[in-house]
């Protein structure tokens, strides 16, 4: 290659190094050739390392018994069953924390954001303190202050929470007409506090976040539109429900994106609190067979299938929210 | 909110009790804050037991590090002290004097102040530790008093070479925390505690943020492959959950790479945040971009200024302007996810406090550990934050002539 | 042009690295692990870390704890100095892929040999003898009122997820139908952490353990271990499979402190046994056994005297035992199984011959 630079370049040609064409070409053709070398030699390695160790990738594992139990599933589930189904039932828990997770986060964090625009100076600061609060500790740190420190000194048996309709127990929260039978509650609805731990610190974590949205959104609406709705005789509240908000949507709804997927994605702390989803049961399957490439390609698989599902979802919403513009 | 002429209980009740409504809320919100405020200050006073914390102390600041070793950590913290002096007195003073004590800062030394007696009290450590952290903090405050006092006389030359103290500090830090150089070298399965996380993270800020930039340009590069490759790197980064990436550097790193190269374990997570903190660096550094007017770049390119240096003295420094605040929140959250750690059985401060809470002696004390770490956590975040907003309005092209 | 070629090289680099790697699996007998570890002067041990009498941080930051004495033992054989171990904990499900992966050398974690974990199909280990013959059990607390595994049924249980526990437990269960609900913790912390808060009526694991955490409990007296001894648990340390001679070295450097309990030599005594073995020319067992004579360290790529130099760091099997999980320590387990097979136990060292 080194030859052509000596070559004087004949005049009015454009010597190649200095063509604007060709170099972005050049370029990224040997950026393509390292990436290429890149991964070729990762996965040469890994077929080589997985070999010598008898755990070159097959999927066939997937369908003996798991020999594990999986507990509060949606699914029914027992250890006699393969392992897809065992993974399939945690995949399942975490949609569930997810769902409620996300309807939670979004009804506290809409609080809190509307909350700093408040009339009332103390509730304004309070919600201020708490985004501050939050945003600042790590949510791992917060998950297991909540299980360990709060959840698990709820009182048991007797001495549990008991409101009309429902009881708040060690054991966890149990709904619909509970009882008391031979010292243990018992329920038709029960929701364990593993679930309870994992939720409330998903909630209050991610609404801190969704509540700087939702400020950020109701900021970007001009006070001209504030005033000119008090002027038409709109109560406060109307204001915000009927101008202020719609229009803040616009800004909001993009921003939620984000900290759905953030949700989704952090719901996998939930091993730190004793709650069975999808990571906790990978985890166990890893153990159990040794499979840790296959484990880990169904586990970025499955979030990845969550996050695209509420990015769709999402999109779709924007539109609704944005062709209102005439 | 500071309307002038009205007395404190005038605005008192200006904010609080404007209409019943309002008084409604506050008397409540009262209410449940002294109800809340109590028990915990109660259970702060008299139930919580806080020998846990002072009989681990070394091992939550610095794990196992060994204990003949561990004068270099004193000797790191010291230097850092010196330096931030150094750099804080030097940003009152240049380029435009202010006032050589304004109120944020006569808070911050008092606090300083106040952090350096109470905190040895309340940790019971032995006297000469107690010194030692006493020595620091004056050093610290006396730094940034002589900084303060005759920064300006440094001639302008030599200023400009006076922020080299940083990455030179890095350098000598990781030399005398890991070794070398005629140390004894203290590998990384010893370090932990705070000093873990801080490393780590510190590591992963200083390298995701040039790797964001490049994946950010290359988001928006007109190379096809380029912009194919940044993309699907961001969205394949993003699309997944902290934890599982960990999971994979630990347990499948060692299969991608031949026998024995693969790195130590606790520069396998670092390396892995680093990656991880990258793509969400690129996304804001990518808004950045966005914000920019096209000219801006077709105006660089029309003089004649080649591709690169376009980018790095036209585009970058007003791109990454706008990008500060996201970045730094980025950052802050990097801090945050290094607890992650604990989780693929390193021992950072969080994987250190489940190692103490195992200890018979201190089973079941994880109300007062959790608070502690809490504390410590939302200490440096939050200052990470303020750092950021300082940094904000210094930069600010708008604001800075006016700052005085 | 410059940085096409830079960027050449250093794929170039890139291809030749697994080349360099794999240049020194050709010829020799002797075990690439071991040899890396003497170049490297570290043994790189995975242990619990979190277990009283087995791995265990001190204050100080120091490990103590039988399996613990493994690693030291074996780091004094191979390297002849018992500090230069490099402690890595692990949790439960993370310990094979870190044998797997070659990031650590010796697993030493209280781990169940079972044979999907030995066999090649399976975890592909290798397994060294077992140091702790131990039984899964059940603990409750006293005022339960529970007695046997039955009175369990419909209750929640704690167990650490990864473990040989998590699946005996659901084998019992399903064997005396009996649904129950599996709390998983991460690390054992944790999971006594949700038992002593009243989260799980009972918690189990291997009656060691139970026995070893129950100590450490505030009210010692108030938990009971259930009568049923659910499934047989030989802790057993491990290393990869694919290295026979560094998985010998390990096994007998483990067989030599068994037989030195059985020939009576301790920390204590190893000094005077060696100097009367040297002067006796006619103690050849002895002789072979502390490396005076024959070539036993030779074959196995360790020093003539590595039996000395283990017993020397952390004493014979018995002293180990006794001092991390015996009478000597806060545990106060009982011998039981793990006697020498010359008093009625398990614990029986192939001769050294």
């Amino acid at each position: 290659m080194g030859q052509g630079a000596i070559n004087p370049a004949a005049a009015g040609v454009i010597p190649w190094w200095r063509n604007r064409r060709l170099i972005p070409w050049l370029v990224q053709g040997v950026a393509g050739l390292a990436l290429l070398v890149l991964v070729a030699f990762l996965v040469g390695n890994l077929v080589r390392n997985l070999t010598s160790a008898g755990l070159l990738l097959s999927w066939s594992w997937l369908g003996n018994p798991a020999g594990f139990d999986v507990s509060e599933t949606l699914l029914p589930f027992n250890a006699g069953l393969p392992y897809w189904r065992a993974l399939a039932a945690g995949l399942v828990n975490t949609v569930r924390v997810v769902l409620a997770g996300l309807v939670g986060a979004t009804v506290l964090g809409t609080l809190v954001g509307v909350a700093s625009f408040s009339s009332n100076g103390l509730l304004r600061r309070l919600a201020r303190v708490y985004v501050e609060l939050i945003r600042n500790i790590p949510l791992l740190l917060q998950l297991v202050f909540w299980y360990f420190v709060v959840f698990l000194a709820l009182p048991g048996g007797r001495e549990a929470i008991q409101l009309p309709g429902m009881v708040l127990a060690k054991s966890g929260l149990f709904l619909i007409r509970p009882e008391l039978v031979n010292g243990v509650w018992q329920a038709p609805l029960r929701l364990t506090v593993e679930f309870g731990a994992l939720l409330t610190g998903l909630v209050t974590y991610t609404a801190a976040f969704i509540a700087e949205v939702v400020r950020g959104g109701v900021a970007s609406v001009s006070k001209g539109q504030w005033e000119a709705a008090r002027s038409l005789g709109f109560s406060p509240l109307q204001t915000l429900r009927r101008i202020v908000l719609p229009q803040a949507l616009r800004v909001i709804v993009p921003g939620l994106n984000s900290q759905y997927i953030s949700l989704a994605k952090n719901s996998s702390l939930a091993v730190a609190c004793g709650y069975t989803d999808l990571y906790s049961v990978a985890e166990t399957t890893l153990n159990q067979t040794g499979r840790a490439v296959e484990v880990v390609l169904i586990l970025l698989a499955a979030y990845l299938v969550i996050d695209l599902l509420i990015s769709a979802l999402m999109n779709g919403l924007n539109q609704l929210v944005q062709i209102r513009e005439r | 909110m500071n309307t002038p002429g009205s007395s404190p209980l005038q605005r008192l009740r200006r904010e609080l009790f404007a209409s019943p409504l309002d008084g409604l809320i506050s008397l409540l919100l009262i209410g449940f804050l002294l109800a809340v405020g109590l028990a915990v200050l109660r259970w702060m006073l008299f139930q919580a037991q806080w020998a846990v914390i002072q009989a681990n102390s070394t091992l939550f600041a610095v794990g196992r590090y060994p204990v003949d070793q561990q004068w270099r950590l004193w000797l790191l913290t010291s230097l850092l002290a010196l330096a931030s002096g150094l750099s804080w007195g030097l940003l009152r003073r240049l380029p435009h004097p202010g006032p050589a004590w304004p109120r944020n800062d006569r808070l911050a030394v008092g606090l300083l102040i106040a952090l350096a007696v109470v905190a040895p009290l309340a940790l019971q450590l032995q006297a000469s530790v107690q010194l030692r952290w006493w020595l620091i903090t004056a050093s610290l405050i006396t730094s940034r008093w002589a900084a303060g006092r005759w920064g300006q006389a440094i001639p302008p030359a030599l200023r400009r070479w006076i922020p080299l103290i940083w990455p030179l500090l890095y350098l000598a830090g990781m030399v005398l925390i890991s070794g070398g150089l005629g140390l004894v070298s203290v590998p990384p399965s010893e370090w932990g505690g705070l000093l873990l996380t801080l490393l780590t993270a510190s590591f992963a800020i200083l390298l995701c943020f040039p790797l964001g930039v490049l994946l950010a340009l290359g988001r928006r590069s007109e190379l096809p492959l380029l912009r194919g490759a940044s993309v699907l790197y961001i969205e394949f980064i993003r699309g997944a959950p902290l934890i599982t990436l960990l999971f994979l550097g630990q347990n499948i790193l060692g299969f991608l790479l031949p026998g024995g190269l693969a790195p130590d374990r606790v520069w396998r997570a670092a390396w892995v945040l680093t990656f991880f903190a990258a793509a969400y660096v690129a996304e804001a550094v990518r808004s950045g971009l966005a914000a920019l007017p096209p000219g801006q770049l077709e105006a660089a390119r029309s003089l004649g200024l080649p591709m690169p240096l376009a980018l790095i003295h036209v585009v970058l420094p007003q791109a990454l302007r706008v990008a500060l605040p996201a970045t730094v929140g980025q950052f802050i959250s990097l801090l945050q996810d290094t607890t992650l750690l604990s989780l693929i059985g390193l021992l950072d401060l969080l994987g250190t406090a489940r190692t103490v809470m195992a200890n018979p002696a201190f089973l079941g004390k994880n109300g007062e550990v959790y608070l502690v770490l809490a504390v410590l956590f939302w200490c440096c975040c939050a200052a990470l934050g303020l750092g950021s907003r300082a940094l904000e309005h210094r930069l600010n092209p708008l604001s800075s002539p006016a700052q005085a | 042009m410059k940085r096409a070629f830079r960027t050449a090289a250093w794929a170039l680099a890139l291809l030749a690295t697994p080349l360099v790697g794999c240049a020194p699996d050709g010829g020799g007998i002797q075990s690439l692990k071991l040899a890396g570890i003497k170049g490297r002067g570290t043994l790189i041990c995975g242990v619990d870390g979190k277990l009283p009498g087995f791995s265990f941080v001190n204050p100080d930051g120091s490990y103590s704890g039988l399996d613990v004495d493994i690693c030291k033992a074996v780091a004094a054989a191979a390297l002849g100095d018992p500090t230069k171990v490099d402690f890595r904990d692990l949790n439960s499900s993370e310990r094979f892929a870190a044998l797997a992966s070659g990031e650590i050398d010796l697993l030493s974690r209280n781990t169940t040999l079972t044979l999907s974990r030995d066999a090649s199909g399976g975890n592909g280990l290798s397994f060294a003898p077992t140091v702790f013959f131990d039984g899964q059990g059940v603990m409750a607390p006293k005022a339960s009122g529970i007695t046997s595994l039955r009175g369990l049924a419909g209750k929640p249980i704690c167990v650490e997820s990864g473990t040989t526990t998590e699946l005996n437990l659901a084998d019992r269960m399903r064997e005396i139908k009996a649904p129950y609900t599996p709390l998983k913790f991460q690390t054992g912390d944790q999971t006594y952490a949700a038992y002593l808060q009243g989260r799980c009526v009972a918690v189990t694991s291997d009656r060691s353990q139970l026995a070893a955490k129950r100590t450490s409990f505030p009210d010692p007296a108030a938990h009971v271990l259930l009568p049923e001894v659910l499934s047989k648990e030989p802790l057993t340390p491990a290393t990869v499979n694919g290295d026979p001679g560094w998985a010998d070295a390990v096994r007998w450097t483990i067989f030599g402190l068994m037989q030195a309990e059985e020939l009576g030599i301790t920390q204590a005594n190893i000094d005077v046994k060696l100097a009367e073995a040297t002067a006796n020319a006619n103690q050849a067992d002895l002789r072979r056994f502390l490396g005076v004579e024959g070539e036993f360290g030779k074959q196995l790529g360790l020093p003539a005297d590595f039996v000395v130099q283990a017993v020397k760091a952390v004493g014979n099997y018995g002293e180990i035992f006794e001092r991390n999980v015996g009478q000597g320590s806060k545990l106060k387990l009982e011998r039981g199984l793990n006697r020498q097979w010359t008093q009625g136990g398990l614990i029986y060292a192939p001769p050294f011959r």
